[in-house]
């Protein structure tokens, strides 16, 4: 039974990978779809992002003064100035450890 | 012009620094298949079959409490449905390729290598071959993810948790989308999608997940339609 739901997941997972890449043919596609398309990144990671920060382990906001929110916040001015992921993921897990060891 | 093997090698060394997020979920991945009582082979086996971390540990955690096939099933197409927001947008650059060609590349489609190449066609949509970036960076996240998860099995959750590892995965994805802060359309999607996200998060399914960039390109639509 649980070959069978990790294959049917497999197929869905991969169907949701192809399906747009190797089934639709682009001149479907209107131009203000294909315009609004631009704001894929900007629509899909902040719904990762936000929950990542906000969200506690059992699903209820954090306080005002969580790590999290402040990790966050270095990470964003890091990554802001210095346009490096490496910086921008190492600043906000460095201020984060700073903040739950030593305050 | 970039020759096939620049534009491959671009492709991995424009994914590597997300490593630092990817290979300590994996690792977490494959340890909590461990904790949960699943059989290696079948932890491994949701690495290479659904290759969709999120989706699996949600997985896992869903059959081992019980569920139903049917809602484990449905809730890692819900999760990955975003894949078809991806697949959308690369579609231009690969709609050259054989259908063959096609099918395999999709498999090396995931968050970080479609947000990497994304970035990188915009820049160079003049260039040609720059599927070879996708495969680049999507073959590179496929193998640390592989052998993370791998790790994670064998060696077990071997990284502290005091250490709260999860946090890196919302900081890799804050660095792919900061720079686009410096536009005011793209602040007010993500925002849109933020604030919906946080208050979708407890719908069935995990579907805040697709719902919320659904509602936010919808926004975006509305936004589009104003300004003009």
């Amino acid at each position: 039974m649980t070959w069978f739901s990790i294959i049917m997941s497999g197929i869905v997972t991969y169907l949701s990978r192809m399906t747009m890449i190797a089934l639709i043919d682009r001149e479907m596609l209107g131009d203000k779809v294909k315009e609004v398309l631009n704001y894929v990144p900007a629509a899909v990671f902040p719904a990762i992002i936000f929950p990542g920060v906000f969200i506690n382990d059992i699903g209820q906001m954090v306080e005002p003064t969580d790590p999290k929110i402040y990790g966050a916040i270095v990470a964003l001015i890091v990554g802001f100035y210095s346009k490096n992921v490496i910086a921008t993921i190492l600043s906000g897990l460095l201020s984060y450890w700073f903040i739950i060891f030593f305050i | 012009m970039l020759s096939k093997s620049n534009i491959f090698l671009r492709g991995i060394t424009d994914v590597l620094p997300h490593m630092l997020s990817v290979v300590p979920f994996g690792i977490i991945t494959g340890a909590i298949g461990i904790e949960l009582g699943f059989d290696p082979i079948l932890v491994y086996a949701t690495s290479l079959i659904i290759f969709g971390g999120a989706s699996q540990i949600i997985f896992m955690q869903l059959l081992s409490g019980g569920a139903s096939s049917l809602v484990a099933i449905t809730s890692v197409g819900v999760i990955n449905s975003r894949h078809l927001l991806y697949g959308a947008v690369l579609s231009e650059y690969l709609e050259k390729l054989s259908f063959i060609k096609r099918l395999l590349i999709s498999y090396f489609v995931v968050d970080q290598g479609f947000a990497e190449s994304n970035k990188f066609i915009k820049k160079n949509n003049t260039q040609n071959n720059l599927h070879y970036h996708v495969l680049g960076g999507g073959i590179t996240l496929w193998f640390f993810w592989q052998i993370s998860t791998i790790s994670g099995i064998i060696l077990g959750s071997f990284i502290p948790e005091q250490l709260g590892l999860k946090f890196a995965i919302p900081l890799t994805f804050l660095a792919v989308v900061v720079n686009d802060l410096r536009k005011l359309d793209h602040i007010f999607v993500m925002l849109v999608s933020g604030f919906v996200s946080l208050i979708l998060y407890n719908a069935p399914f995990k579907s805040y997940i697709i719902l919320s960039p659904i509602i936010a390109l919808f926004a975006a639509f509305i936004m589009l339609r104003i300004i003009r």
